[in-house]
């Protein structure tokens, strides 16, 4: 049953709040595949096996200079690997 | 549209990201010239790991100090606003029942003392792994877990004003019996090597089980009015993401760093699976019981977090390396349909002896737990209506005697059996002349691999018999516990419930109306 890496899900849990809407909304437009779900007091995005959170899209929708390190400050959990996480843009993938 | 930023300039002068970790993080380290590496770093191959090339070791946060301590005080500017709204509102009024507080009774006495342990271990890690990369993500991760400690400790402070059974939490997490369950799990990992303790902790429980054991009680948080709560459990979360990277790089790291590492991983894997999973049935309970408004069931979460994330997700991207799914896992997806209501009628029966009430559950409770476990619900459904006639005719059911303990996990024997789910397991191993128990299959297994370790283990129940608990009877062993009239036995009745009927009577002012 195994399921290769490109097509497992992985997925972020966000705490819920006005600051974080901008986060959530750069992630949907662009991870064409993302589902939304909403739990008490936080979202969970998940997509087939990549998620991409963009600074570009953040700023665009937050109206402001955005870096990638904030992200620490919205994430509550994740599931899948941190790819990469650099000035432009937060990768999670699973690796195999 | 929302307004486009001119594409910031000043970045241009500004090292990236890498190069700020490279620089900062990385450079500042040194190869040893007064004395041999092994000298300096004498921890880190007892244990048999093979380590080639410490650079090796991947950070994707790429955190340096100022990063690191710039977004940390923010978290606790956002936490502390919350909290002081919260203790000048009288928010403990909104709470959905002071019942809901026993879940974080057991949270502050089983948990928080946990990360403050974290913080320990962390800080000797910070100094004794040999590469500069896993010394920094471990330095940061000893100061969150303070950080945590702390927090949870402010937070819950303000329930202490109003509710029974949040005193003297540190005092009775070295005692008390249910408390040896999360305080044995932790010593086990801290009197470890560096290497399991990071598959230990920073693997097993901050990546494979923490959404079991962390989300449940903030979701739980958030439904039944405990902002505080909530708050200071997505602030720690926050921080928990970088303590789950820390363990999935760290096991990705041992396993490519030598093939001979693998076999010791995986045993390591299969341990503390299982004790990380034993200590989950606290939550599980807390989850299908404790909470008077109910989030998601035990069995629910179970499905997500750990069959669909780990087994479904991480294990299949760990068999590249050659590992299995934990040794046990076949018995904690059985035991999904049994966890929680076998854990909640152990407390139920002792929580006369505990620090925390309770109850028999709401009728609405019994109907939301048939239709959440349809398969094996009536069964214990049952056992809570022959209570209820108890209760009817004055006789609450407490037991007047003391269990026996499995010798690792320490939870008292009232698991059943994989192929016969309502036969208690038991199972026992003689070594050097003497028996020891275990509540499991898993639990013998971690016995059997050291004896020499578990036989060791502070068995509260043997400890009372031996008379090192205050005396012999209830009241003295009671009064070593630290613990208060009015802390544990039944919820009805008791001073937290007398009084939340109390302060909503006076809130209401119903009997104004009526003159
Ligand atoms: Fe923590
Ligand atoms: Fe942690
Ligand atoms: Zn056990």
């Amino acid at each position: 049953m195994s399921v290769d890496a490109a097509s497992r899900p992985v997925g972020v849990d966000i705490q819920e709040s006005e600051q974080n809407r901008a986060v959530i909304e750069a992630i949907e437009a662009t991870n064409a595949d993302a589902t939304v779900n909403h739990m008490p007091g936080m979202v969970r995005v998940t997509a087939p096996g990549r998620l991409v959170v963009s600074r570009e899209a953040v700023e665009e929708r937050l109206g402001r200079e955005w870096e990638t390190h904030e992200f620490q400050l919205a994430i509550i959990s994740y599931f899948g690997h941190i790819k990469e996480w650099d000035d432009d843009e937060i990768v999670i993938a699973w690796d195999h | 549209m929302t307004l486009t930023p001119d594409k910031p300039k000043a970045k241009a002068r500004k090292l990236s990201m890498k190069e700020r970790y490279s620089a900062l993080t990385r450079d500042l380290d040194w190869d040893p010239s007064y004395v041999p590496a092994d000298e300096m770093f004498p921890y880190t191959t007892f244990e048999g790991i093979k380590i080639h090339d410490w650079s090796k070791w991947e950070d994707p946060f790429r955190l340096t100090v100022d990063a690191y301590t710039k977004y940390q005080a923010e978290k606790d500017r956002r936490l502390y606003a919350v909290l002081d709204g919260f203790a000048q509102s009288q928010g403990h009024l909104s709470l959905t029942d002071a019942s809901y507080l026993n879940a974080m009774k057991l949270f502050l006495q089983g948990v928080s003392p946990l990360e403050y342990q974290a913080h320990r271990n962390f800080a000797y890690l910070s100094r004794h792994l040999n590469g500069p990369g896993p010394r920094f993500a471990s330095l940061c991760q000893s100061l969150d877990e303070i950080r945590h400690a702390q927090t949870e400790i402010h937070t819950l402070s303000n329930y202490n004003k109003y509710y029974s059974g949040f005193h003297s939490y540190l005092h009775m997490h070295d005692r008390v019996w249910y408390l040896s369950v999360p305080k044995s799990f932790f010593d086990d990992a801290l009197s470890a090597g560096p290497f399991e303790f990071l598959i230990a902790i920073g693997f097993s429980f901050e990546y494979l089980l923490t959404n079991l054991l962390f989300v449940p009680f903030m979701s739980g948080a958030s439904f039944n009015g405990d902002l505080p709560t909530m708050t200071f459990g997505f602030s720690a979360q926050s921080d928990e993401s970088r303590h789950m990277t820390l363990g999935l790089e760290a096991i990705k790291f041992l396993l490519e760093q030598d093939p001979d590492n693998v076999p010791i991983v995986q045993h390591w894997i299969d341990k503390w699976f299982w004790r990380g999973y034993r200590v989950t049935a606290l939550v599980a309970q807390m989850l299908d019981y404790m909470l008077p408004r109910k989030v998601m069931s035990w069995k629910e979460a179970f499905e997500l977090y750990f069959e669909q994330q780990m087994l479904g997700g991480l294990f299949q991207d760990l068999a590249y390396y050659g590992i299995k799914p934990p040794r046990d896992v076949g018995k904690a997806i059985q035991e999904k349909e049994h966890l929680s209501h076998q854990a909640y009628w152990i407390l139920y029966q002792f929580s006369h002896a505990a620090a925390f009430t309770t109850s028999v559950p709401s009728d609405e409770t019994l109907d939301w737990l048939e239709e959440q476990y349809p398969d094996t619900f009536p069964t214990y459904r049952a056992l809570w209506d022959k209570e209820k006639k108890n209760v009817a005719n004055g006789g609450r059911h407490f037991v007047r005697g003391l269990p026996q303990l499995c010798q690792v996990c320490q939870i008292p024997m009232g698991f059943t059996e994989a192929d016969s789910p309502f036969t208690i397991c038991q199972r026992s191993v003689v070594f050097e002349g003497e028996r020891y128990n275990f509540c499991s299959d898993g639990c013998q297994n971690i016995f059997e691999h050291e004896p020499v370790k578990f036989r060791q283990a502070w068995l509260p129940v043997h400890q009372i018999y031996q008379g090192n608990c205050g005396g012999a009877d209830l009241g003295d062993v009671m009064q070593w516990y630290g613990m208060q009239p009015g802390d544990g036995g039944e919820y009805l009745g008791s001073p937290d419930h007398q009084n939340w009927l109390r302060w909503h009577a006076q809130a209401d002012h119903s009997e104004l109306g009526e003159d």
